[in-house]
């Protein structure tokens, strides 16, 4: 369908990605924002796994991790209006703000990039944490105490050994939640501005504001391989093996 | 001669349990020290505390005469081996040894030359380059010990390191490590429960029963003068007897069993009368019909109930006439005995000399394994 136009088979719904900067900007931004915010759910999930795997007591690992669940019992939707509901010039949060003295005035918290960012680091979380304590939990305890008795301090003990040794659950987290944030159309629609425009937003735009499936179809299939190439690049880049990976 | 270690007056509390119990020892520099005990004793944890993943209750802990209270363990002058040895796998071997370097600073061609030197001393030139999964368990030992020693550390804490190898390796691996002890001339601390490792390598053992030292020896000293009970049954083997303590008109020692026997004592408990007493014989303290007609010569009758075979580590079972008590006699395969089948009636005798005592113990000290 992608290769349709008006006049038969064409190139020109995937030319058309190219030419127009307000399409392939727009991916760009995507993409960008997406990488970022993988980075920062990485950064948050790799202590909160250890956290679990290697300081608590079995006891206290189950209830964490039923905290880390509950939220994802109920749909994005609800959870995307909590954050609202919690953030808007009327919400929770500027009450409280106002209320203790803080803010003179309410401000409007949603609607901005850096909420955006918020609200997907938040609904792609488990999928980094899960996948990195699965691997985390076979680190033996005695690599790094081996480690530290070898002299190394705390930031290299990161870097040598629990990094690399988790690095396939980093990987296959990171895929999931890059591809989950790329292809998340609710949250940057609803906690995105004007100008956060999403690609997914613009395949929703083509095929139902302009009517136009042929182009929306093209997109689709221009963010899939575009989307497997970055992943591909990301892979090589940090050695890792795919099959080791999705295992 | 320089201490490098030296332990004093150590203990360590979990809640209400006491792991170890007021510990002092010191080691000279390059000596084989080893700490052996039944698993639970606490020789793990007094190797923790030394190691300095413990913090000890009280006591303190010495290391090339310099306190090592609050030091961690990253900044200890010694290096621990772990039951699993832990090597990284995500290293090749020149990356494990060469870990401890890189930590405190060292680059380049100095780092190169030290990895390169200690593999061979450890007899794995080239070995460099392989994966840790490539390697075969007395290799992944020699790489473990290797990481430890390019450092040069004050002492090596050695945590059972030989519990994982199947018995044929772990002879071969006694004797290599105690060879190799010798060439580095660097100071070993080793715990096991197998008092074969210890007594083949040390120069010197501490016995360690819940908690406390029980008695620190050279390993000849442990086997013929068991300071307790509990030496006795835990190193070596032991043939023990219940037995009354008594005293005649010229001043001799006898213990006398429920079932009748009387055998004279040299070496008797501080008497009291009518006290119970254990007494220990070895099996290779029995002669099997001894010709020697010494005066003081404790001779038994006994029928054979088994013969043991196990190569130069047979023995006879036998049972005492009146007695229901099974002894363990060593059975020397030097064709001398050849002639002994099951139910024979023989002769046994041993060198009160060769015999020790002590007080009874209530309740089992020691749960045979």
């Amino acid at each position: 369908m992608s290769f349709l136009g008006r006049s038969g088979f064409t190139f020109k719904n995937y030319t058309a990605f190219f030419t127009e900067p307000i399409y392939w900007l727009t991916f760009v931004r995507t993409a960008m924002y997406s990488i970022l915010v993988t980075f920062i759910v990485l950064i948050i999930a790799l202590p909160i796994a250890f956290f679990i795997t290697k300081v608590v007591n079995l006891k206290i690992q189950g209830v964490l991790l039923v905290f880390l669940l509950v939220p994802f019992w109920v749909s994005e939707l609800i959870r995307v209006y909590g954050w609202m509901i919690l953030l808007r010039e009327s919400g929770v949060l500027n009450h409280f703000l106002v209320g203790l003295g803080l803010f003179k005035q309410p401000t409007e918290m949603l609607y901005n990039d850096i909420t955006m960012i918020m609200g997907l680091v938040y609904t792609s979380m488990l999928f980094m944490i899960i996948p990195i304590i699965g691997v985390m939990e076979s680190l033996d305890d005695s690599l790094i105490e081996a480690a530290y008795d070898l002299g190394a301090k705390k930031i290299a003990i990161w870097r040598e050994i629990i990094i690399p040794y988790s690095m396939p659950g980093i990987m296959s987290g990171s895929i999931i939640v890059f591809m989950l944030v790329l292809g998340s159309y609710l949250t940057p629609k609803l906690m995105g501005g004007k100008n956060s425009l999403w690609f997914t937003e613009q395949i929703y735009n083509q095929i139902i504001t302009y009517f136009n499936w042929n182009q929306g179809a093209a997109f689709g299939f221009l963010l899939l391989v575009l989307s497997s190439l970055i992943i591909w690049v990301a892979l090589k880049l940090t050695k890792q093996d795919f099959r080791k990976v999705i295992k | 001669m320089k201490i490098a270690l030296s332990v004093k007056n150590i203990s360590k509390k979990f809640g209400d349990f006491t792991a170890v119990n007021n510990v002092s020892f010191s080691v000279e520099d390059g000596k084989f020290f080893s700490i052996l005990g039944p698993s639970g004793c606490g020789k793990t944890t007094l190797l923790r505390m030394i190691a300095g993943f413990l913090q000890p209750t009280n006591g303190t802990v010495e290391i090339d005469g310099k306190n090592m209270l609050g030091v961690d363990p990253n900044k200890r002058p010694v290096n621990l081996i772990f039951q699993n040895l832990a090597l990284f796998p995500m290293m090749n071997v020149y990356g494990n040894i060469a870990f401890g370097l890189r930590r405190r600073g060292e680059k380049g061609k100095s780092v190169e030359e030290k990895v390169n030197s200690m593999l061979e001393r450890v007899g794995l030139p080239d070995y460099g380059l392989k994966q840790i999964d490539q390697l075969s368990g007395g290799q992944k030992q020699r790489v473990a010990i290797a990481r430890c020693l390019v450092l040069e550390p004050s002492a090596l804490l050695l945590d059972e390191p030989l519990g994982a190898l199947d018995a044929k390796l772990r002879e071969h691996m006694k004797v290599e490590l105690k060879k190799l002890q010798v060439a580095v001339g660097t100071t070993f601390v080793y715990i096991t429960h197998d008092q074969s490792e210890a007594m083949v390598m040390s120069d010197y053992v501490a016995v360690m029963n819940a908690g406390h030292f029980e008695q620190l020896d050279t390993p000849q000293h442990l086997y013929s003068n068991p300071s307790s009970a509990f030496v006795a049954q835990f190193v070596g083997k032991n043939n023990k007897f219940i037995a009354k303590q008594r005293k005649d008109e010229n001043g001799n020692f006898f213990a006398e069993t429920a079932d009748g026997h009387s055998f004279k004592l040299n070496r008797p408990v501080d008497f009291k009368d009518d006290n119970f007493i254990e007494l220990y014989v070895r099996p290779e303290a029995i002669i099997i019909n001894p010709k020697i007609t010494k005066e003081n010569f404790n001779i038994l009758n006994v029928s054979v109930k088994t013969i043991l075979f196990d190569g130069a580590n047979s023995r006879l079972l036998v049972v005492p006439e009146d007695s229901k008590q099974e002894l363990i006699v060593s059975l020397p395969q030097n064709k001398q005995f050849d002639y002994i089948k099951t139910k024979d009636k023989i002769k046994i005798g041993w060198d009160p000399d060769a015999a020790v005592c002590f007080n009874k113990t209530d309740g089992k000290i020691y749960e045979e394994l």
